[in-house]
C-alpha cells in the first residue's frame, strides 16, 4: 500500500477548495467560517506541519480531514489501493474503511473508553484489521515498552493516568496499525524531554518508512525535528 | 473483512406507518452491513422503537420495503411475508433484545433452557450439546455457570438482561435488534452490560441496530448514528461526526442537552 | 365374563340410534374426516350435551356414537379393565341406545372405547379404538392461551416442548413424564396421546387400526389413520424408554404388560396384576399363570 503511494508520485492526501463553517442554531443560527479554499497536498515520506495562530482552524482542519467534522464543500482525496477516495462524498461505510486501513488520527487528548485496559485500547486498531488478539497485544506491548509506559499500567484502564501517560497511550494506539497517512495533533504537548524524543523518533521512523504525516505542533524543537514542510492556515474573519 | 463491503444485511426503503391521522414513521431509509452497529437515537415519540418493531415484524408498515439478505433465500422483503414464511426465511438469523428482559425470557424455565430454546428451534436434538453450549454462553455473558438450572425469576435485572442477550446471540444471528438494552438498569450495571455488548459485537462481527435515547451508549457502541424526530430521520452519519459536528438544529439541541461529567 | 353378552332389546323408544340425532352425528363425522385427513391435528367440534358430566368421557362417547353401527361389537375399558364403574356404565349406555353386541374380548371387538390405556392384544386392521381425552393440547402447560398454541401448531413451533424434557433431565437425570407423553404424528403435528402410560406409546406407531381421540369438555377431535408414524419426543442422547417392572403379573405371569400395583391386606402386601383384564384372563384361560 505504501509502495504504490510512493511510486505513483501522487499525493497520499490532498484537499481541493476545502471549506468548513459552523452554524449554531441555538444562537439564532449564527454561522462562522473556519476554513475556506484550502488546497493542501501531503506525499508519502513528507511531514507537513500546519502553521498558524491559535484559533486559525488547525485542529478543525485535521478533524475535517478525518471525517470527524463534515466539510461544506470541496474534496478530500485519500489514496487507497491505488485509487483516490473523496471523503467528502464517501458513505459512512467507506469512511470507516479508510479509517481502519489507511488514515490514522492521533488526537490531542486521549478519548477514554472506560474500563478497558490500556493494552487492549492500544491493540484495538490491529484487531479491527483482523489481527489475532494475542499478536495484537504483543505488538501493543512493544509500543508501550518503547514509550516507556510502566508495565504495571498495561492492564489498567487509562482514565486515572496523567496527561503525559495518556498521551503516550494515544500515540501507541495511533501508530500501531501502520496507517500510510497520519493526522497528528500536538503529539508531544504533555510529554517530558525523554518521552518527547521517543515520540519524535517514532514519527520520524514512520515518515522514513514512507508514511505521509500531517501534524499540528507548537513545540519548537519538535517542529524542527519533524517538519519537511510547513503549511500556513490563515485565520478566518468571524462572519456577522 | 473486505468481502462484506459487498452485501448489506438489511436495507429499509421508504418505510411509512400511520395510526389513523397520526404519522409515526415517514420516509425511513437505512442500510446495514455485517459488523456494523447503527444506533438510532431520539426522544420519546420519535418513532425509533416503532421502526425497530417494524423490522422485527411486530408491526406491519403501511408502505415501503424491508429487504433482508437471508442466508438461504437471497433478498426478501420482510414487509410482505406471512408469519410462517418469515420464520422459514429468517430462521434464527434475527435477534430482538427487549428493553425489559422479562419480555424476552421464559421466567419460569431455567437459564439453561432459555438459552437452549433457540437451539432447539434450530433443530438441535442433543441434550448434552445443548447444555454444553448453554454453559459456554453463560460464561460469555458473565453469569456463574452454577446458575444454569435456576429460573431467571430469581436473577437481578442486569443478570436477566445478560441472559436475554445470550439467548439472542446463541444462534449467531446475522442481525440483532436491541431496544434500549441498558434502560432501567443501575449505572454500574449498565456499564458492565455495555462493556459486554462491545466485546460481543466485536468478537462475533454482529450487525446491530440499537435504539437508545442515551447518546453515551451510542458513542460507545455504534459506528453510525441516526437521529429521529417525529417519525423522520433528521440526521445520519458516523457516530463521532454526528455527535461532534451536529448540523440540524434538533441534533445540536440533543447533543448540547447531554451532561458532560 | 369371557362370553359375549347377549344382544339386548333394541333402542329405548324416545332416543335415536346411539343417542345422538343424525345431524349431530354428521357434524361429528365431518370433524372426524378432517381429523383423519390431517393426522394429529385438533379439529374443533360442536360438542353436544351428554347425559354425563365433563371428565367422564363425553368426548369419547360422542365419537363412538357417531361411528357405531348396528353390526359393531363394542368393548369399553377404563384403565384397562372392563369391569370398573365407568366402563360398565358406558357399555350399558350403548347397549341400551344402540342395541349393539358388547364384549370384553379385544380380539372380538370392532370398536373399542378406552380411558387411559391401549389393550395389550395388538389391534388389527378394521378395528377402531376411541380414546377419551381430558386435555387435548400438549402445549397447554407451557402456553395457556389458545391463540398462541394454535399459532405454534400452525408454524410447527415445537422447540419449547423439548424444553420440558430438557428441564426433567437437568433436574432428575431423566425424563419423568409417566403418562400422556407427547408425540409427533406423521412427522408434523405434536399430539397428546391422552393419559396412556409410556408403555403404550409405541403401540400408537403404525397401528393397523384407526385411532380416534375425543375431548368433550375442550370440544376437540383428532385422529391417527392406520399405518401412520407416531414418534415420542426424545433427545439423541436420551432416547425414549418405557417402564419396566421387577415382577411378573401375579395372576397370569405376563412380563410384557402394564401392571397395576394392588395392596391386598392390612399389612400392605402388594401384588402386581395386569391392568388389561381381558389380556390377563385370556392368558389364564390359555394355560398361563405362575
Amino acid at each position: 500500500m505504501t509502495d504504490s503511494v510512493q511510486q505513483s508520485g501522487l499525493p497520499a492526501l490532498e484537499t481541493r477548495d476545502l471549506a468548513k463553517s459552523f452554524t449554531l442554531h441555538a444562537r439564532d443560527h449564527l454561522s462562522f467560517a473556519v476554513l475556506s479554499d484550502i488546497d493542501l497536498a501531503v506525499h508519502a515520506g513528507e511531514c507537513v506541519v500546519l502553521d498558524g495562530p491559535s484559533g486559525a482552524g488547525k485542529s478543525t482542519l485535521l478533524r475535517t480531514l478525518y471525517g470527524n467534522y463534515r466539510a461544506d464543500r470541496g474534496a478530500i482525496l485519500v489514496r487507497q489501493d491505488g485509487e483516490a477516495v473523496d471523503l467528502v462524498r464517501a458513505t459512512p461505510r467507506q469512511i470507516l474503511a479508510v479509517r481502519r486501513r489507511t488514515l490514522g488520527y492521533i488526537s490531542q487528548f486521549l478519548r477514554v473508553i472506560p474500563r478497558v485496559p490500556t493494552i487492549d485500547i492500544v491493540a484495538e486498531p490491529l484487531l479491527a484489521l483482523g489481527v489475532g488478539r494475542e499478536a495484537a497485544r504483543h505488538r501493543a506491548a512493544e509500543f508501550l515498552e518503547r514509550l516507556a509506559l510502566p508495565h504495571r499500567f498495561w492492564e489498567l484502564p487509562p482514565a486515572t493516568f496523567s496527561g503525559g501517560e495518556q498521551q503516550r497511550v494515544n500515540i501507541a494506539r495511533g501508530l500501531i496499525a501502520g496507517h500510510p497517512i497520519l493526522l497528528v495533533d500536538e503529539p508531544t504537548a504533555s510529554l517530558d524531554a525523554v518521552n518527547r524524543a521517543t515520540v519524535v523518533d517514532l514519527l520520524q521512523e514512520a515518515r522514513q518508512a514512507g508514511k505521509a504525516i500531517l501534524a499540528i505542533c507548537h513545540e519548537e524543537a519538535t517542529r524542527a525535528a519533524l517538519a519537511t514542510r510547513f503549511f500556513p492556515v490563515p485565520l478566518k474573519a468571524q462572519a456577522a | 473483512m473486505t468481502a462484506d463491503l459487498d452485501q448489506p444485511v438489511l436495507e429499509v426503503r421508504d418505510l411509512a406507518k400511520s395510526y389513523g391521522d397520526r404519522r409515526v414513521l415517514s420516509d425511513i431509509a437505512l442500510s446495514l452491513w455485517p459488523g456494523e452497529v447503527l444506533a438510532i437515537v431520539g426522544e420519546s415519540g420519535s418513532g425509533k422503537t416503532t421502526l425497530l418493531r417494524c423490522i422485527d415484524g411486530q408491526i406491519a408498515p403501511d408502505d415501503g420495503e424491508i429487504l433482508f439478505h437471508s442466508r438461504s433465500q437471497g433478498v426478501v422483503d420482510l414487509a410482505t411475508l406471512s408469519e410462517s414464511q418469515r420464520r422459514r426465511v429468517i430462521g434464527n438469523d434475527l435477534g430482538y433484545v427487549h428493553q425489559n428482559p422479562r419480555d424476552g425470557l421464559r421466567l419460569d424455565l431455567s437459564a439453561g433452557a432459555n438459552i437452549g430454546e433457540p437451539l432447539l428451534q434450530a433443530g438441535l436434538r442433543h441434550y448434552g450439546r445443548i447444555r454444553q453450549i448453554a454453559g459456554e454462553w453463560l460464561a460469555k455473558v458473565e453469569i456463574d455457570a452454577s446458575r444454569i438450572d435456576e429460573p431467571p425469576l430469581r436473577f437481578s435485572g442486569g443478570m436477566q438482561q445478560r441472559l436475554q442477550i445470550a439467548r439472542n446471540l446463541v444462534t449467531e444471528p446475522r442481525l440483532v435488534l436491541m431496544d434500549e438494552p441498558t434502560g432501567g438498569l443501575d449505572v454500574s450495571v449498565q456499564a458492565r452490560l455495555l462493556d459486554l455488548l462491545r466485546r460481543l459485537v466485536a468478537d462475533l462481527d454482529l450487525a446491530v441496530i440499537l435504539v437508545t435515547h442515551d447518546l453515551g451508549v451510542a458513542r460507545l457502541l455504534a459506528d453510525r448514528l441516526m437521529v429521529m424526530q417525529a417519525g423522520r430521520i433528521i440526521e445520519t452519519g458516523l457516530t463521532d461526526q454526528v455527535l461532534d459536528d451536529p448540523h440540524q438544529p434538533y441534533t445540536q439541541l440533543l447533543v448540547s442537552s447531554v451532561l458532560q461529567l | 365374563m369371557n362370553a359375549p353378552i347377549a344382544k339386548t332389546e333394541s333402542t329405548a323408544g324416545s332416543y335415536n340410534f346411539a343417542y345422538l340425532d343424525e345431524q349431530s352425528k354428521r357434524m361429528i363425522r365431518r370433524a372426524i374426516l378432517k381429523a383423519v385427513a390431517i393426522p394429529g391435528y385438533q379439529v374443533p367440534f360442536a360438542g353436544r350435551e351428554m347425559p354425563l358430566p365433563y371428565g367422564w368421557g363425553t368426548g369419547g362417547i360422542q365419537v363412538t356414537a357417531s361411528v357405531i353401527g348396528r353390526d359393531d361389537i363394542l368393548k369399553v375399558i377404563d384403565q384397562g379393565a372392563d369391569d370398573t364403574t365407568n366402563a360398565v356404565s358406558i357399555r350399558k349406555f350403548f347397549a341400551k341406545t344402540a342395541g349393539v353386541r358388547t364384549t370384553t374380548r379385544t380380539a372380538e371387538a370392532s370398536l373399542i372405547q378406552t380411558r387411559h390405556r391401549i389393550p395389550e392384544t395388538p389391534l388389527k386392521a378394521g378395528q377402531i379404538i376411541v380414546f377419551q381425552v381430558p386435555i387435548p393440547e400438549p402445549l397447554r402447560w407451557l402456553e395457556p392461551r389458545e391463540t398462541m398454541t394454535r399459532r405454534m401448531h400452525a408454524l410447527a413451533d415445537y422447540g419449547p416442548m423439548y424444553l420440558k424434557l430438557y428441564e426433567d433431565i437437568a433436574r432428575f437425570g431423566r425424563v419423568t413424564t409417566a403418562y400422556d407423553f407427547p408425540t409427533v404424528v406423521n412427522g408434523r403435528y405434536l399430539m397428546s396421546p391422552s393419559p396412556i402410560p409410556r408403555l403404550d406409546n409405541p403401540k400408537l406407531d403404525r397401528s393397523p387400526a384407526l385411532q380416534l381421540f375425543g375431548a368433550g369438555r375442550e370440544k376437540r377431535i383428532y385422529a391417527i389413520p392406520p399405518h401412520t408414524t407416531v414418534k415420542s419426543l426424545d433427545f439423541e442422547d436420551h432416547p425414549f424408554t418405557t417402564e419396566r417392572w421387577s415382577q411378573h403379573c401375579a395372576r397370569c405371569g405376563a412380563s410384557d404388560s402394564f401392571l397395576d400395583e394392588l395392596v391386598v391386606d392390612d399389612r400392605g402386601t402388594r401384588r402386581y396384576v395386569c391392568s388389561d383384564t381381558d389380556y390377563c384372563d385370556s392368558r389364564l384361560a390359555a394355560g398361563g399363570g405362575r
